[in-house]
């Protein structure tokens, strides 16, 4: 389909990295059923090193290719470069999305980040508040 | 194998329809507004194709308008049935909740215009009765608008039922048939219909070409300003070569309805038993009164355009009413009408057949749609939260 590009979808017929990992160092979902997609990923920390990403979505294909694209760009890298993912390099990395599917790309940083901020919390890291956006004030869950 | 199972959306045009419409793009290319003999011949043409279609729906020649579609014949229905109602003082529209947007977004129009709009609930059974329609008739009701047959679900409305209570009412009865027409036996004065709307790509016809049945003597409204014809009351130069493929496509398909309904429901009865297998998965629409060939489904833990994705990938063309699809932000007011919430108004399917389709080509959809929606829930957070009791199963 000449919808989506041929990076978009090889990621979503053979998405990278997905799963769960049973004893995360820290899980984050975001979206929701009403919006259509909904992100959950799973981190493994070592060292401040992501040594295992894993993730599962439930949405549209650009939704899953978000996904794997963003967890491949993570893996094996440290915190303070995952933290600095954006939604538009992984867009770039998919070579584009359609624009009324860019939210997926932005769920696929949230999600993330909603991992990395799970660490965090469990492990009594402090951090900086104003660096998790949160998904729920995405223009698609206003009403 | 390359499965075309979207029909509702449009179909493939027939040989039939395709021959008979070459000779007016190719030999009669005249406007039949012209005197000369290659014009009049496009005349000829066009009112020939105007007394078949009439035949084919029971009516007279001169009921039959020439549109661009379905959509223009909605849109003109409704809003001479409006502008008729408002000289008299009436200004009040009974419509279903899970009409096609060409009904829903001009009666929006005409809300917005001070009309008054009852939207008759659709969750019992998935379709209305003539009773919801009896009770919701008002003084001043102007029209009522009900679809034959609903696009996404197939649910058949109790069409005959909803014109004997709009006659007994002395209200004005529009229905769009869109679906309906060729697939079913449908006589408008049979069925006290004032007016119908029909598009030709539904039955096998080429796009961009549809009709307006309107009885003899309803007032009606350009939505077209212009050129005299129509009877001065749908302007610009006829397609006559679209009405001639219109004209051969339907009649086709009314002298075949009942051949192809009993084999196209058999297909669709096959599929439903293949997929009423798949766990936590709902049939949409009416079970009994049916489009030959609806099929409609929702399971439960997975999005719809992914599904559509994989389907394509593995030689499936289908439809779904996820918000993905759409371009909106909200899955299909459909399924939302019929009661579906959601969570599962996103992971809806939608395989429309007609008379090509083999049975073939139904085993192929009933091994690959397991396969998919199985794979796609295998990835979904959703559908491990339902497995694990942390979320509790809708369907």
């Amino acid at each position: 389909m000449a919808l989506y590009s041929k990076t978009v979808m090889d990621h979503f017929t053979n998405p990278r990295n997905v799963g769960v990992i049973e004893d995360a160092s820290g899980v984050g979902e975001v979206g929701n059923a009403k919006c259509g997609d909904i992100m959950k990923i799973y981190l493994k920390i070592e060292n401040d090193i992501i040594v295992d990403v894993k993730f599962e979505t439930f949405g549209c294909g650009s939704a899953i290719a978000s996904s794997s694209m963003a967890t491949e760009m993570i893996k094996g890298k440290p915190i303070s470069e995952a933290m600095k993912l954006t939604n538009k390099a992984v867009a770039e990395a998919l070579e584009g999305l359609p624009a009324h599917k860019l939210h997926c790309s932005v769920l696929a940083e949230e999600a993330i980040k909603a991992a990395l901020k799970d660490y965090y919390d469990r492990n009594g890291i402090a951090y900086d508040e104003s660096q998790f956006p949160d998904c729920s004030h995405c223009e698609h869950c206003q009403d | 194998m390359y499965v075309y199972a979207d029909n509702a959306a449009t179909t493939k045009m027939s040989t039939v329809a395709l021959n008979a419409m070459m000779p007016y793009m190719t030999e009669i290319y005249g406007n039949p507004s012209s005197l000369h003999s290659v014009g009049q011949e496009a005349k000829e043409a066009l009112e020939n194709a105007r007394a078949r279609v009439a035949a084919c729906l029971g009516c007279e020649p001169r009921e039959i308008i020439f549109t661009s579609g379905g959509s223009e014949a909605d849109n003109q229905a409704i809003m001479s049935a409006a502008r008729y109602g408002a000289l008299k003082g009436k200004k009040h529209i009974i419509t279903t909740a899970f009409e096609h947007h060409a009904v829903l977004h001009t009666l929006n129009r005409l809300e917005k215009e001070g009309f008054s709009v009852t939207y008759l609930d659709v969750k019992e059974g998935h379709n209305i009765t003539a009773q919801q329609v009896k009770d919701a008739i008002r003084e001043d009701t102007c029209l009522v608008t009900t679809m034959f047959a609903n696009n996404e679900i197939g649910s058949i409305l109790p069409i005959a039922e909803i014109g004997a209570v709009c006659k007994e009412a002395d209200v004005p009865f529009h229905t769009d048939a869109v679906q309906a027409v060729g697939h079913l036996h449908i006589n408008v004065k049979e069925l006290n219909i004032d007016m119908l709307s029909l598009s030709a790509h539904k039955f096998h016809g080429p796009k961009g070409v549809g009709v307006l049945y309107a009885r003899r003597g309803f007032p009606l409204t350009n939505v077209i300003e212009g050129g005299a014809q129509e009877r001065g009351k749908r302007a610009g130069t006829e397609n006559i070569a679209g009405i001639c493929g219109l004209a051969a496509a339907l009649e086709d398909a009314c002298a075949h309805i009942d051949e192809n309904a009993a084999k196209v429901s058999a297909l669709r009865d096959k599929l439903i038993a293949g997929l009423s297998k798949i766990p936590h998965s709902a049939l949409n629409g009416d079970p009994v009164n049916r489009l030959p060939g609806n099929v409609s489904f929702c399971f439960e833990g997975i999005e719809g355009e992914s599904l559509l994705l994989m389907l394509d990938m593995n030689g499936i063309a289908a439809s779904s009413g996820s918000a993905c699809t759409s371009g909106s932000l909200d899955p299909s007011h459909v399924l939302l009408a019929i009661g579906r919430v959601h969570d599962v108004a996103h992971g809806s399917l939608r395989l429309s057949l007609c008379e090509y389709n083999t049975e073939e080509e139904i085993d192929h959809i009933l091994k690959v749609v397991p396969e998919v929606v199985s794979h796609l829930r295998n990835m979904s957070p959703v559908w491990r939260d339902l497995q694990n009791g942390k979320r509790q199963y809708i369907l």
